[in-house]
């Protein structure tokens, strides 16, 4: 029989107690078990950064993480991102306006990452932003849509 | 007429949902009693399978089913179909969906395992035993069609699988008035497609009710329809292919792949429906990959570098299977010759099999290596002439009033290839302008005395777009108000609801959020093509503006009744039609569609057809040539063999653009592919077909930290080949970047004699050609 864990976690400030095997990722937990399948899983080796998810608000990827190790943790995921009523975040504002995204598939790991890093770094410049991003993969914008949305973001934050 | 959309800068429709994690891709789609499917994958390059045995993984509790190919059954016992016949194909050789007796790639799929879970599929994955008999493996394509090498599958007698030939002009007689000729060999290696998202489908079978449905992340659901109704023996139109939010395709998801037949087929067989999703290592191990072409080329030229004849051979790497026709090769001569008037070319090419993943186009397909190696040889003459690289251009490019420009090549489909508008030179010029070029040789001067070594380089690009034969659309204005738009097109990240809603939503006279865009669903649109070769744009555009304007017109002319009114004096704004000058006066689009949607025992006015709805498949009447220039700025550090992009600068015509937001996106991320082919993107195998690059961190893809930032200007030379003069835009930004890359690295090492033979340029590379430099300047 499959090793299990009964697991309690915070995810977007609610809490879900589900049984989890120990082998799964939190990535797969959050998409399979829980059902919310905003957080992508790119490349299931940690490089791509798609299933970045922040725990106790701190980016950490999903895929390299065993949901048993989230156990009694608070998990944000793209789905927990946008202000409490509902309206979008400067950030994820700012993708929308800037063409921060094509496909969308790495765009939750950029906004988690961003999100973290912008908060951390409000007057980061582009050199840091690249930096902050180089461990999250997009195939289709070349980055500089979501660069430029990260630069409108932080002074938005930072005006707000 | 209302709000002009086609031209402004409006934010995608798409977003929203895609920004708060609520998009729908293959994988976050559950159906009830869905089950879950892993593959085992061949893990050698080539060997006869002697026996599988499967008993261990069938016995593995949660596994309800492990198939091989006899597992299917006789009924489906036969190789895929070849998606694109061509009379040059002298050995066609197709897979099975579950190999039969011989594998000939590492990756080819053997047999699939369905289960509760994905991953006790993939557990017992591991515990099913196949007999191999290892066969010799053929790699190098170079040496694949010398004698005795082995050969790919064990009933062929060559690798060959045909050749091609483009041809046109009197080579002989320019090479024999030639006052110069000039030689280059050089090595072209593409990698894969590495969409963040892998492929993946899901199948269900309904024989009672929905007949087959196959939810797939594909660039051609209507292909992949045909083509697995073909398979099956069945009526198309009882399959159902539906490509959801797709993450990216970028070419390799524009096939048909042996999962396609094989997870529809065991749903119907476990009469469940079943997930497969691809994990990264099959998708470096099974998708479809570009690789190596080899290009040995002769230009003859005057002695004031007036290009007169290209001519010489390509061998291009096919892989283990013919999936894909030859698109790839053809689109790799059909760029031949350039955005330059070259009036005799003579390129033939060896299409070569090695067991390596089967080869299919990659962004832009052969068009990035045709244009490089024209650009190669453009610099090849500026170098042995010491003419500027920028004015051998000038000295040959298509001029304006040549045009319409029949180059001599043929497109794919036999039609001749002829550039129908643009201003090469012009854009050359703007490009220039852009990357502070003139000042560049004070940048170098400035950089050197430091001891740094900068170095810039120009390509220039055609690309042939926006292929046919159609890509159609209807458009009904709907009780509500509300204007449903159904397409074929596929989109895995374009933009296409955006662009489609702008052309409807301007024409009509509704605001695009009034749109209900619906795409890439067999079940909902009677038929589609495929999204590729920069086509979408140049083809649904037009059909979207004539179904649009048949939709108004048609509203017009009821409203005039109703209104009794002139059709001349009404207006479409905000859904709304109004008599001009009799504010009061006006009827909603949503009233107007029910008086043509009665209740029955009502009437449909006298003189129209029911609904306020058409359908057009309106296209391009040839292929739109884009165009464009680019100047990329580099470092290099010769102690390392680090190459550092500073600036890359982008002139580009591809006619009106519908949204500039996204034509900037297309352009910025394409360019950004083709640095990677440039600098990083290898994908390796060993001399016995081993894969050796099947992570992110053995094969390099660009990223945010090592990419600079783009600059993009625009010229806007409408074609003549559709209704709004667009060209397509998605592969422009791709076509020329290599060929910038590797001039400028060779400007910047001048100093050492490099010439680069190979691309991706990677520092040992480059080591190695700097301490040959160095040591033959020493001598």
């Amino acid at each position: 029989m499959a090793d299990t864990r009964d697991i309690t976690l915070t995810v977007n400030g609610e809490s879900h107690t589900a049984t989890a095997e120990t082998r799964t990722s939190l990535g797969d937990f959050l998409r399979h078990t829980i059902g919310l399948t905003g957080t992508h899983m790119g490349c299931e080796h940690g490089v791509c950064g798609a299933c970045t998810v922040l725990l106790d608000g701190e980016a950490v990827r999903s895929c390299l993480m065993l949901a048993v190790q989230a156990n009694g943790h608070e998990v944000t995921t793209i789905e927990g991102l946008a202000n409490a009523d509902g309206t979008l975040s400067p950030l994820q504002e700012a993708f929308w306006e800037h063409h921060g995204l094509q496909c969308g598939f790495c765009t939750p790991g950029m906004l988690t990452s961003l999100t973290a890093f912008l908060r951390d770094h409000p007057d980061a410049d582009e050199k840091e932003i690249r930096e902050a991003i180089s461990g999250n993969i997009c195939r289709c914008t070349g980055y500089q849509g979501i660069v430029n949305a990260a630069l409108d973001a932080a002074k938005t934050m930072q005006e707000g | 007429m209302g709000v002009r959309y086609i031209g402004a800068e409006v934010q995608r429709m798409e977003d929203p949902r895609l920004i708060t994690g609520h998009g729908r891709y293959v994988d976050d789609i559950t159906l009830e009693g869905m089950l879950h499917a892993a593959f085992l994958r061949a893990s050698h390059a080539h060997a006869k399978i002697r026996a599988i045995d499967t008993s261990r993984a069938a016995a593995l509790p949660g596994v309800h089913r492990v198939f091989t190919h006899v597992d299917l059954g006789p009924q489906y016992s036969h190789r895929m179909n070849q998606l694109y016949p061509a009379p040059v194909i002298e050995q066609d050789r197709t897979q099975y969906p579950l190999a039969k007796d011989e594998v000939c790639y590492v990756g080819e799929a053997v047999a699939v395992v369905v289960a509760d879970s994905r991953a006790i599929a993939e557990d017992a994955v591991a515990l099913i035993d196949v007999d191999y008999e290892v066969l010799p493996a053929v790699v190098n394509v170079m040496t694949a069609l010398d004698d005795g090498a082995p050969l790919a599958h064990a009933d062929m007698n060559s690798n060959l699988m045909g050749r091609m030939r483009s041809q046109f002009g009197d080579i002989e007689d320019a090479f024999a008035k030639a006052d110069h000729v000039f030689s280059a060999a050089f090595m072209q290696h593409r990698g894969g497609c590495h969409s963040m998202e892998t492929r993946g489908c899901i199948g269900r079978d309904d024989p009672w009710g929905d007949g087959l449905t196959l939810w797939t992340s594909a660039q051609s659901p209507y292909l992949i329809r045909r083509a697995l109704g073909k398979w099956l023996d069945e009526p198309e139109e009882r399959v159902r292919v539906i490509a959801p939010d797709v993450g990216g395709g970028f070419g390799p998801k524009a096939g048909f792949y042996p999962e396609e037949i094989v997870i529809p087929l065991v749903a119907r067989f476990m009469e469940r429906p079943v997930k497969w999703i691809e994990d990264r290592r099959e998708h470096f191990m099974s998708t479809t990959t570009q690789r190596d072409q080899h290009w040995d080329l002769e230009v003859a030229c005057t002695s004031e570098g007036k290009i007169l004849g290209l001519r010489g051979k390509i061998t291009h790497e096919n892989g283990a299977f013919v999936p894909y026709g030859i698109l790839l090769p053809n689109s790799s001569l059909t760029p031949l010759p350039g955005a330059y008037s070259i009036p005799a070319i003579d390129v033939g090419v060896d299409i070569v099999f090695t067991n390596t993943v089967p080869n299919s186009p990659v962004r832009g397909a052969g068009r990035p290596n045709g244009i490089y190696a024209v650009e190669r040889m453009i610099q090849t003459v500026s170098r042995e002439l010491g003419i500027a690289p920028d004015e051998v251009r000038r000295r040959n490019y298509v001029r304006p009033d040549q045009m319409p420009y029949e180059t001599g090549a043929t497109l794919r489909g036999g039609v001749p290839c002829v550039y129908d508008s643009g201003n090469y030179e012009a854009l050359l010029d703007k490009v220039l302008e852009l990357a502070d070029y003139n000042d560049f040789p004070a940048r170098q001067a400035a950089a050197r005395a430091e001891g740094r070594y900068l170095g810039i380089g120009i390509s220039s690009c055609i690309e042939d777009t926006g292929m046919g034969p159609y890509e159609g659309t209807t458009v009904r204005v709907e009780a509500s108000g509300k204007v449903a738009v159904r397409t074929g097109a596929a989109s895995q990240g374009q933009g296409h609801h955006t662009m489609i809603a702008m052309i409807v939503a301007e024409q009509v006279g509704v605001s695009p959020e009034d749109i209900l865009f619906e795409s890439a669903d067999t079940a909902k649109f009677s038929h589609g093509v495929g999204t590729i070769g920069s086509r979408v744009a140049a083809n649904v555009g037009p059909s979207a503006f004539d179904a649009a304007t048949q939709v108004r017109e048609k509203a017009l002319k009821l409203a005039a009744e109703v209104l009794e009114a002139s059709e001349a004096d009404l207006d479409i704004e905000d859904g709304v039609v109004r008599v001009n000058g009799a504010p009061d006066l006006s009827i909603t689009l949503g009233e107007l569609a029910v008086q043509l949607s009665p209740p029955s025992a009502m009437r449909v006015p006298a003189g129209f057809d029911p609904l306020l709805e058409a359908t057009s498949f309106d296209g391009s009447s040839g292929s739109p040539i884009a165009c464009g220039s680019n100047v990329a700025e580099v470092e290099v550090d010769p102690a390392t063999g680090e190459v550092r992009v500073l600036r890359y600068s982008v002139a580009h015509d591809c006619g009106v653009m519908i949204n500039p937001i996204v034509v900037k996106g297309q352009i910025e991320g394409g360019v950004v592919h083709g640095i990677g082919n440039a600098l990083f993107e290898r994908m390796i195998y060993d001399d016995q077909g081993q894969p050796l690059t099947t992570n992110y961190g053995e094969y390099l893809l660009p990223l945010a930290s090592e990419m600079p930032r783009i600059d993009i200007t625009h010229m806007e030379t409408p074609s003549p080949l559709n209704s709004l003069g667009v060209k397509g835009a998605g592969e422009g930004g791709t076509i020329p970047a290599a060929a910038a890359v590797v001039a400028a690295i060779e400007n910047a090492l001048e100093d050492f004699g490099v010439e680069i033979d190979y691309y991706p340029v990677d520092p040992q590379y480059l080591t190695e050609l700097i301490d040959k430099g160095a040591a033959e300047a020493a001598e």
